[in-house]
């Protein structure tokens, strides 16, 4: 192979042009074989080193970035269904702490109406009862006076009669006097 | 004044190994790649910086071209695509530098590079679809008198590939190699032709400075083309039969 490839200036005649010496030089097969070998094991070297270290990496830098930005995404379209989610979780704290108030301002107000409904009935109770002593008090107090009247009834009794006669009549006469005279 | 074809020249570097200008640039070509986009991705940036985005935007680039046209599962074949794309856009690119060999002007190269293509699909389509890969050849829908012809014709349609497949890069690289070396050729003749034809030299300068331009977007095309029809044909072995 080697010695084929050197230009065969020997077998030309000598003085020729230069250009007629080296014929059309991409037609000169006496160059294909080597040219093909080291194609082959340029090629080779450069696929080799392209799929196995440049290409793995040149991919990788651009997957990369393509992994990042849909993470990143990824990421904003989580935080926005969170504070979505928390968004509606407020809301629905506040629903329920506005029941919760609304019950206790309604228990609130059903046991300040109780009380004061017991208080109120307590104080009518005592009213009441009051009242009937009041008026026990009242009734035995007009008994005591009626039982009195007869007592004045036959004092008065007793004065006049001494007034016009004189001399105080007998009580039992007094006595008998107010029995017949009695209603 | 050297002929414009003396730059496609394989020169021995170290005989012994065949070791040649071809294989340096060619290695050359290998560990530019690497090596730049190791550097340009050592920081492993969220927020790429420029080098980063560069080789970020290659990876993208490539990937796209694959899964549009091949689908999802051309993705298996993502790093022999970004190979063969980096090493053929690499090659251009580095063949435009004044004085570097162009790897890919070589019809050996770009041919091997192409029969690489096609045997990967042959490989895999039978492997994975065994005697179904056949059905590439035959379209459905066809009328049954007419197959046989269009069979032969999808036949040698497919052995076609690998030949139009190098033949364009080479040519593309060739061709435009050769008309810069001639446009700058006439600069240097005319100055030294005389004081009249020295008067004429911004013409056939200014015409090479577009033909650098046009080559350097020449450079990328051919790179991109050669990676979209590789695609195209991957996604014969992967979807055979359309």
């Amino acid at each position: 192979m080697a010695q084929a490839q050197i230009p065969q200036a020997g077998t030309e005649v000598p003085g020729d042009a230069h250009a007629a010496d080296i014929g059309f030089p991409p037609f000169a097969t006496e160059t294909f074989a080597g040219q093909i070998i080291w194609l082959a094991i340029t090629f080779v070297v450069l696929y080799t080193l392209l799929s196995k270290l440049v290409l793995p990496r040149l991919t990788g830098i651009i997957e990369n970035r393509r992994e990042i930005i849909a993470k990143d995404l990824d990421d904003a379209a989580a935080m926005k269904t969170r504070a979505e989610e928390a968004g509606v979780a407020y809301e629905k704290a506040l629903a329920e702490a506005r029941g919760r108030a609304q019950a206790l301002a309604q228990e609130t107000r059903g046991k300040l109406a109780a009380e004061s409904d017991a208080k109120r009935k307590a104080l009518e109770a005592d009213l009441g009862s009051r009242l009937a002593e009041a008026e026990a008090t009242i009734t035995a107090k007009k008994n005591e006076a009626m039982s009195h009247v007869r007592g004045i009834a036959a004092e008065t009794a007793s004065a006049i009669v001494e007034r016009i006669t004189g001399q105080a009549p007998a009580p039992q006469a007094v006595e008998a006097a107010l029995d017949r005279t009695k209603v | 004044m050297a002929s414009p074809i003396e730059q496609f020249q394989v020169k021995p570097i170290i005989p012994i190994i065949n070791f040649t200008n071809s294989s340096l640039f060619m290695i050359g070509s290998a560990a530019l790649i690497v090596g730049g986009l190791l550097l340009a991705t050592r920081n492993r940036s969220l927020i790429p910086g420029r080098a980063q985005s560069v080789a970020e935007i290659l990876h993208d680039f490539v990937a796209t071209t694959l899964t549009d046209t091949a689908g999802r599962e051309g993705m298996k074949f993502f790093p022999f695509v970004f190979s063969l794309f980096m090493f053929v856009l690499t090659a251009n690119l580095l063949g435009m530098m004044p004085g570097f060999f162009t790897v890919t002007s070589q019809i050996v190269v770009t041919f091997a590079l192409a029969l690489l293509v096609i045997g990967t699909v042959v490989i895999y389509g039978f492997v994975k679809h065994g005697f179904h890969f056949l059905g590439l050849f035959v379209p459905s829908g066809v009328p049954k008198w007419l197959l046989p012809f269009i069979v032969v014709i999808e036949i040698i349609s497919f052995l076609s590939r690998p030949i139009s497949l190098s033949l364009r890069l080479f040519a593309n690289m060739l061709a435009g190699h050769i008309a810069l070396k001639v446009f700058g050729g006439f600069v240097v003749s005319l100055g030294a032709a005389g004081i009249g034809f020295a008067l004429l030299t911004p013409l056939p300068l200014l015409m090479a400075v577009a033909i650098t331009a046009l080559e350097f977007l020449v450079a990328g095309v051919q790179a991109y083309v050669f990676t979209v029809l590789t695609c195209i044909y991957l996604n014969d072995a992967l979807h055979p039969g359309h």
